[in-house]
């Protein structure tokens, strides 16, 4: 049985990872360039979760349907509207300035965004930890001896769903066919007449929607809040983009599980404390097995 | 043979800039005497400089971003300073045990450098990047969880769990204790080491840098196709700059580590990484006094701010150096401002060049 | 000028080739010599069937359309691709499974279509980067600056000089290699892949950019380094002037595969060739 609620618990954490890294990979098939500062976004956005659902529970009638209801909802939308600007401004400022500059360049600047981030939240919010209350609440689906948190089988869902949309998104639309062509060839797309910038934008907007979403379902369930929550399990969503492939949707997810899972195993089986070791050990052997990931592609530089 | 000995000059002004600094300060501090505040930082900043040169090495001369330096120091900081704990009655004088420390902290680091730099250089640009990352937390990890001691079998070790305690003969010490890392660490380190070591840092990597090899990671740097097209082994090289970096921050962890009562590995997070980055960039990428001058400033900041009560914004302010630097610097438009000014301003080297070239028909 | 170049006489004899070797160097092996050449790139064939010898003092040429591969092929000499079928011969030896390095050392230098400079060194130090191989000293001698440290600095700055006063760069020296007018990197590229001390030297478009005055220099000093250093030349050209006017045999590379080889005169008058420039002529 201790297997099977390790291997529940890994999916839950996967899909959580696999969110995150859905926007990791996406910007970084657009914009080619890895932002560091997502990992952030999500803890901004769990802090919206968190002033929200805090501020408005006292206006509602305890155990009444509101009280469940409007503030999580509430919650959810802020830290999404919150993180969108985020996402663009950061996009905007700090970003479109080095579209041309040397991936180096770009990827200092994208860890000072991150820096910048955490320790704003810092002066902010101090470095306090806050104690988040689950957004739906603390209720357990009984399969046999097997128990299942609400909050595990809402994120397993919203993951498959978000997974779902996104491929809709990118393969049926406008905007998600301008995206693909962003990031075969940024050059050749802006001769088509595709707005090269917005389509970078809404990348953004997307991913950091997405990572409001993923930073909402992280505070409920690992519920302390702190400046520096997001920091970690951005790189891991990250690794879990490479593991998966980036670039690749379906990768993202696959990725983001089964990192997920190898966490979760190294935890119960191996000791808590080398599990973040493993993982980036994970990372490491991909990148140097199979670079491109399980399901992305290799590209070659042309002389 | 004109340019050549202008850039000796510039390094010679380098070398003599920090030496005249060490006996001003020396001088000042026999004479007036400096404050007790000033005199703890010398160290932690001859020691933060020396990584920032190290760091320079990568990003500036080879052209990699390392986030796992940190790393590097913490490995030479463990062994340097769990070598000079053990060496404590084989060398008692304290100068030659420190020097013996920091090179086995140099060489744990070289060869930490040598094994990470075998996967991380085949892979580049943000790839390599995010691999030193997850090496600096890997590092971490272990030393969290080694134990190491010593007695008069020798060393011992044990991973995750602590049985060499209970394994050690009489008079054995505890020298590495996981988590909690190396305590009662004899303080060995002096200002005229730290200062010495940023030396052999300096002249050590001009010297590279204006030899054979130090063209050829250069070359690498700007076009790998084009630098293996002429010959150039390009993994050989850019293992060769890592390798030499990572001795050097060894060094420094270990000069810093003697020059405190205590250590542990959490100590060279990933922050210790960024904080060195920020030295490096904020000095300018591949500029060596600027990595000197930064690295000493930024060290010595924190210490100002508190007293004017501002440091929760200095990490804050790191941050907005980072962006706003970057943005600067890769600016077309004052990238273009600034070669006409430097244009402006060597009019008259094209003349003299051609003068240099002529002499050597 | 002529010492920099010395190296062990190369022995002369024949080997079995499946190609005409040009006429003025019959008797001796072809310096380069490929046989049955392809590649993949998935399922497309960039390049198939390729033969081709050249002589050890030939000025060689490698036309075609764009897009016909002739940049695949010279990927394929300096090993940045593998090939997927067929041999290289250099100087007899098989090439199969060097990489970019060894077949540098082994004697192929080359230049690139999109200039590829080592843009933040100077111009010496870009040529003395091509003089890595040849100046012997090691990193600890750099670092400590032993006696062979100088000793090989001041021959690899004489050497530098010396491959730059072939175009006249002499005065360059101290320049940033980045900030050079095209026409001066392009031959800072030539000098550079010269400086590696090669048997062959394949050029990559090097007229590409140029004035016809340019041009017209740039054949006369391609000529002059055959003469001075007695080596092959291969190049891929889209100036038929220059090409016309120095190749002694030339190489037509259509979708892939040779259409037509022989002597400037002969190409000229290919129907095929012709055809592959100008099209089919339509049927009135």
């Amino acid at each position: 049985m201790t297997f099977l609620s390790y291997l529940i618990q890994g999916i839950s954490l996967g899909s959580i990872y696999a969110i995150i890294a859905l926007g990791y990979t996406m910007v970084y098939g657009i914009a080619k360039m890895l932002n560091f500062a997502h990992g952030d976004v999500i803890m901004v956005g769990g802090y919206m979760c968190f002033f929200a659902t805090s501020g408005l529970r006292d206006r509602f009638a305890d155990g009444s349907v509101a009280q469940a209801v409007i503030p999580n909802l509430a919650g959810l939308l802020l830290a999404m509207f919150v993180c969108t600007l985020l996402g663009i401004t950061i996009e905007r400022l700090a970003y479109k300035p080095l579209r041309q500059a040397p991936s180096l360049a770009v990827l200092i600047t994208a860890i000072g965004v991150s820096y910048f981030l955490q320790n704003g939240a810092q002066v902010l919010w101090s470095s306090n930890p806050k104690i988040c209350s689950s957004i739906i609440g603390k209720g357990v689906l009984s399969l046999g001896q097997l128990s299942i948190s609400h909050v595990i089988l809402l994120t397993v869902v919203v993951c498959v769903v978000i997974m779902l949309a996104l491929t809709w998104f990118t393969g049926n639309t406008r905007m998600g066919k301008a995206m693909r062509a962003c990031s075969e060839d940024k050059a050749a797309a802006q001769l088509m007449g595709i707005n090269v910038n917005a389509t970078i934008s809404m990348t953004f907007a997307i991913g950091s929607a997405l990572a409001a979403i993923a930073g909402v379902l992280f505070t409920s369930a690992y519920p302390t809040l702190q400046p520096t929550t997001g920091a970690l399990p951005g790189i891991k969503a990250f690794t879990a983009a490479v593991f998966g492939g980036i670039g690749s949707i379906p990768g993202a997810m696959l990725g983001g599980i089964l990192l997920g899972v190898i966490e979760t195993f190294a935890k119960g089986y191996i000791s808590t404390q080398v599990s973040d070791a493993i993982v980036f050990a994970v990372l490491i052997v991909i990148l140097l097995v199979k670079p491109a990931g399980l399901l992305g592609k290799q590209v070659a530089e042309k002389v | 043979m004109k340019r050549l000995s202008k850039q000796s000059r510039a390094n010679f002004l380098t070398y003599g800039g920090v030496i005249l600094v060490y006996v001003l300060l020396q001088l000042y501090n026999s004479q007036v005497g400096l404050s007790s505040m000033i005199q703890g930082l010398l160290i932690p900043i001859c020691a933060y400089v020396t990584m920032a040169l190290a760091l320079n090495l990568v990003v500036g001369v080879s052209g990699e971003l390392s986030l796992g330096h940190a790393g590097f120091m913490s490995v030479g900081a463990f062994s340097g300073t769990a070598a000079a704990i053990a060496l404590q009655e084989v060398i008692p004088a304290a100068p030659l045990r420190l020097a013996v420390a920091m090179v086995i902290g140099a060489a744990f680091a070289a060869l930490a450098g040598f094994v990470i730099g075998i996967p991380v250089l085949r892979l580049n640009g943000d790839y390599l990047a995010i691999v030193t990352l997850a090496f600096g937390e890997i590092i971490k990890s272990i030393l969290n969880n080694l134990y190491v001691g010593f007695d008069a079998r020798g060393f011992h070790f044990s991973f995750l769990a602590d049985t060499v305690s209970d394994r050690l003969a009489e008079g054995g010490k505890l020298l590495i204790g996981g988590p909690m890392g190396i305590s009662r660490i004899p303080i060995i380190s002096t200002f005229t080491a730290g200062v010495v070591l940023v030396l052999v840092s300096l002249v050590i990597i001009f010297n590279l840098v204006n030899s054979r090899a130090g063209r050829a990671i250069m070359a690498a740097r700007d076009n790998r196709i084009a630098a293996e097209s002429v010959g150039i082994n390009v993994t050989k090289y850019k293992m060769i700059a890592f390798v030499i970096s990572a001795a050097l921050a060894g060094a420094a962890g270990s000069l810093y580590t003697m020059s405190l009562s205590t250590i542990v590995a959490n100590k060279f997070d990933f922050n210790t990484s960024i904080l060195i980055l920020v030295f490096v960039v904020l000095g300018g990428m591949g500029n060596m006094w600027g990595a000197i001058l930064s690295a000493t400033f930024l060290t010595l900041l924190p210490e100002l701010l508190r007293t004017f009560n501002l440091d929760q914004y200095r990490m804050l302010v790191y941050a907005v150096v980072l962006i706003i630097v970057m943005i600067v610097t890769n600016n077309p438009l004052l990238q273009r401002t600034a070669e006409d000014l430097a244009e402006r301003f060597h009019r008259k080297k094209p003349a003299q060049a051609g003068e240099g070239g002529q002499s050597h028909e | 000028m002529s010492e920099r170049v010395k190296r062990a006489p190369t022995k002369l004899v024949p080997v079995p080739s499946t190609n005409k070797i040009p006429e003025r160097d019959i008797n001796k092996a072809p310096i380069l010599e490929c046989r049955h050449l392809g590649i993949d790139f998935g399922g497309l064939t960039a390049v198939n069937d390729f033969n081709m010898a050249i002589g050890r003092t030939e000025i060689a040429g490698l036309i075609g359309p764009n897009g016909a591969g002739k940049t695949t092929v010279f990927n394929l000499l300096t090993k940045v691709y593998q090939p997927t079928r067929g041999t290289i011969l250099l100087d007899g030896v098989d090439t199969h499974n060097m990489t970019s390095v060894q077949v540098n050392r082994a004697g192929i230098a080359r230049t690139f279509q999109n200039i590829r400079l080592f843009n933040n060194l100077s111009v010496e130090d870009n040529v003395k980067v091509g003089l890595h191989n040849q100046t012997k000293y090691g990193l600890f001698q750099g670092i400590c600056r032993l006696p062979g440290y100088w000793r090989e600095e001041k021959r690899a700055h004489e050497s530098a000089m010396e491959l730059l006063h072939i175009f006249d760069m002499e005065h360059l020296a101290g320049h940033q290699a980045g900030s050079l007018p095209y026409g001066a990197q392009r031959r800072l590229e030539i000098v550079r892949a010269l400086a590696t001390n090669p048997s062959l030297l394949l050029l990559d478009e090097p007229a590409a950019g140029m004035n016809p005055s340019e041009t017209a220099e740039l054949m006369d000093n391609i000529v002059k380094i055959r003469d001075t250093f007695h080596i092959a030349v291969l190049l891929i050209e889209h100036d038929m002037s220059l090409v016309m006017g120095i190749c002694e045999g030339i190489c037509v590379l259509n979708f892939g595969e040779i259409i037509a080889k022989g002597t400037p005169d002969e190409i000229k008058n290919d129907p095929q060739v012709i055809e592959a420039y100008l099209g089919k002529k339509r049927e009135v």
